[in-house]
């Protein structure tokens, strides 16, 4: 049944469904995720996209179906175990620690690349800090990839819209992840910001980080995105390159409807 | 915010080392040095217990049963088998992380307060215990006989000497905790204080965590009432009832539970309070206290310990 894995498919999706109650948020889902590829995930309100992106980063188990990641089976796994196979992620309300500063939330992002231990820390064993002073010098050279290295001491909760979310995305990749799953990087940034944010995603692509990206910026979209997924209420309505989803009759019925002359 | 600051360290270690000294020359605080070993058992419970509220954002209404596990077992132990009394402190500690697994894991796995509520039967259970199990524990008369502690020939038999084994412990407890926080591990702590998905999105074990502080609480709690026991050389259950789980929360709010230094304040305080200076209210007492707690919570929410940032920032205004 399941095919052969693809060598080159990084996230394969199988017969993905999730029902709350009666209500079901995703049905039968397929989805293949090439490696080093700009993956759009886009759609209505309500079509199941971050449903998806929660069940991709075990924050829910799906009903039925499975996800593979590399080589292993992640559905039903805890966000924690999927974070350490290689999935990262932002989120659509931001969700910094906002009771840090900007380098400290990136920081927090090399947990997984220490090698700790309550008693260790405690004890304030020179090997912690030794490392500490690496994770640090790791940081900061995220923050220059992102471009907010002058903000590197600011407490996080002090930046404006824009440099927050450019902030999680860092922070996001700072786990050093095969996979980036960002939720709505470009809501509610202005258009430079957009600019800077859809800039920023093209270089993580460059690095040869995979993304997923669920979107309702068109421009966005159709200006990064390798591939396009389109949802609508649970389902896959369609799927391919911009070119193809931009005439693509199903698509502008459901999704873009008379908007279509703005992309 | 996260650097050690040296100076209030200092101050407070200076005050610590002199107090006895400057105490044993003024006959009206004569008898303080007794109540700074009590300050001190306190604030070994509640450095934990603020980790814990002010990291892992849990509340544990059921420290005074660590607190009891430890004095029980020193008691017990030493009593009834004839145990060194410092590895009764040990066997302590150990029953008490086993404990707090036990009652932590199933409850701390779970999202909202239901350490609390878990920690309130845990404490009342084993209250129960205390006062049931006579033959072991001298039931609600208490149990006497404990031996005092003493190290290599060295016996803590007098306030003085006792006040500083205790606040050495103190000390290190603080220390470690200090450390702790500025460590990766308090940082991963932080983290999930500050947004749980975005922390086990991070990699964080978050339950694993809370459950490593809440042990590390109970073995703390443990220390602090094998320290009691041996202090007192006598015991009995309604030292390690419910209302010392509250008063411990009392503690705690007093001081301010987002720093360390909070618990360390938080505690003096109210061991002065509750000794010294509400004695001649009696059984009103408990009212005072829950004054105290409502005035502290509305009007100093960070505690005590935020009280000069919030007078600096009048100022300045």
């Amino acid at each position: 049944m399941a095919s052969e894995p693809h060598r080159s498919h990084l996230l394969e999706i199988e017969d993905l469904v999730m029902a709350f109650g009666g209500l079901t948020a995703l049905m039968n889902i397929q989805l293949r995720v090439d490696k080093g590829t700009i993956r759009a995930i886009i759609g209505p309100n309500g079509a199941g996209k971050t449903t998806l992106f929660n069940l991709i980063t075990g924050v829910l188990s799906p009903t039925e179906g499975t996800i593979r990641f590399n080589g292993h089976v992640i559905s039903g796994q805890k966000p924690h175990k999927i974070a350490a196979l290689g999935i990262s992620r932002t989120f659509q309300t931001v969700e910094l620690f906002d009771n840090m500063t900007v380098i400290e939330n990136v920081m927090v992002g090399r947990h997984l690349h220490i090698n700790t231990s309550f008693l260790k820390c405690g004890l304030g064993l020179p090997a912690i800090r030794s490392q500490e002073t690496a994770i640090e010098a790791h940081a900061m050279g995220l923050l220059n990839f992102i471009g907010l290295a002058d903000k590197a001491n600011s407490m996080a909760d002090s930046l404006p819209l824009g440099e927050r979310k450019i902030l999680e995305i860092g922070r996001a990749l700072a786990t050093d992840p095969l996979l980036v799953c960002l939720d709505e990087p470009a809501a509610g940034l202005n258009e430079t910001e957009t600019e800077t944010a859809a800039r920023l995603i093209k270089a993580i692509k460059g690095k040869g980080v995979t993304v997923l990206l669920v979107e309702h910026d068109m421009k966005v979209i159709m200006n990064i995105s390798d591939h396009i997924t389109v949802l609508n209420y649970g389902e896959k309505i369609a799927e391919g390159t911009p070119e193809e989803i931009r005439g693509n009759p199903k698509v502008i019925q459901a999704y873009l409807g008379d908007s279509i002359a703005v992309i | 915010m996260l650097r050690i600051r040296k100076a209030p360290i200092g101050v407070g270690a200076l005050f610590i080392l002199l107090f006895p000294w400057v105490a044993g020359r003024l006959p009206v605080i004569e008898h303080y040095p007794d109540l700074m070993v009590f300050a001190g058992i306190y604030c070994l419970v509640t450095i934990g217990m603020s980790l814990l509220m002010g990291y892992a954002g849990q509340i544990s209404l059921g420290h005074a049963a660590f607190y009891g596990i430890g004095a029980y077992a020193s008691g017990i132990l030493t009593t009834h088998y004839n145990l060194n009394p410092w590895l009764c402190i040990l066997i302590g500690s150990a029953a008490a992380t086993a404990v707090a697994v036990f009652v932590g894991a199933p409850s701390l796995r779970l999202r909202g307060h239901y350490l609390a509520m878990a920690t309130l039967a845990f404490g009342i259970i084993v209250n129960i215990v205390f006062r049931e199990e006579a033959e072991w524990t001298g039931g609600p008369d208490g149990m006497g006989g404990i031996p005092g502690l003493d190290i290599f020939g060295f016996s803590f038999d007098s306030i003085h000497k006792y006040y500083y084994l205790v606040w050495i412990v103190v000390a290190i407890a603080f220390f470690f905790t200090i450390r702790l926080i500025q460590s990766p591990t308090g940082r991963a702590l932080r983290a999930i204080h500050a947004s749980e998905a975005a922390a086990s999105a991070m990699g964080i074990d978050i339950s694993r965590s809370k459950i490593v502080v809440f042990s590390f609480s109970a073995i703390l709690a443990s220390v602090a009432g094998s320290l009691y026991a041996h202090y007192m050389n006598f015991i009995n259950p309604s030292t390690f009832d419910t209302l010392f789980s509250i008063k411990l929360v009392i503690m705690i709010a007093l001081g301010g539970m987002h720093t360390i230094w909070g618990a360390v304040v938080g505690s003096v305080l109210f061991a002065f309070l509750s000794f010294e200076w509400l004695h001649q209210f009696g059984e009103y007492e408990i009212v005072v206290y829950g004054l105290v707690l409502m005035m502290v919570t509305i009007y100093l929410p960070e505690g005590l310990v935020g009280l000069p940032g919030r007078i600096a920032q009048r100022v300045r205004r």
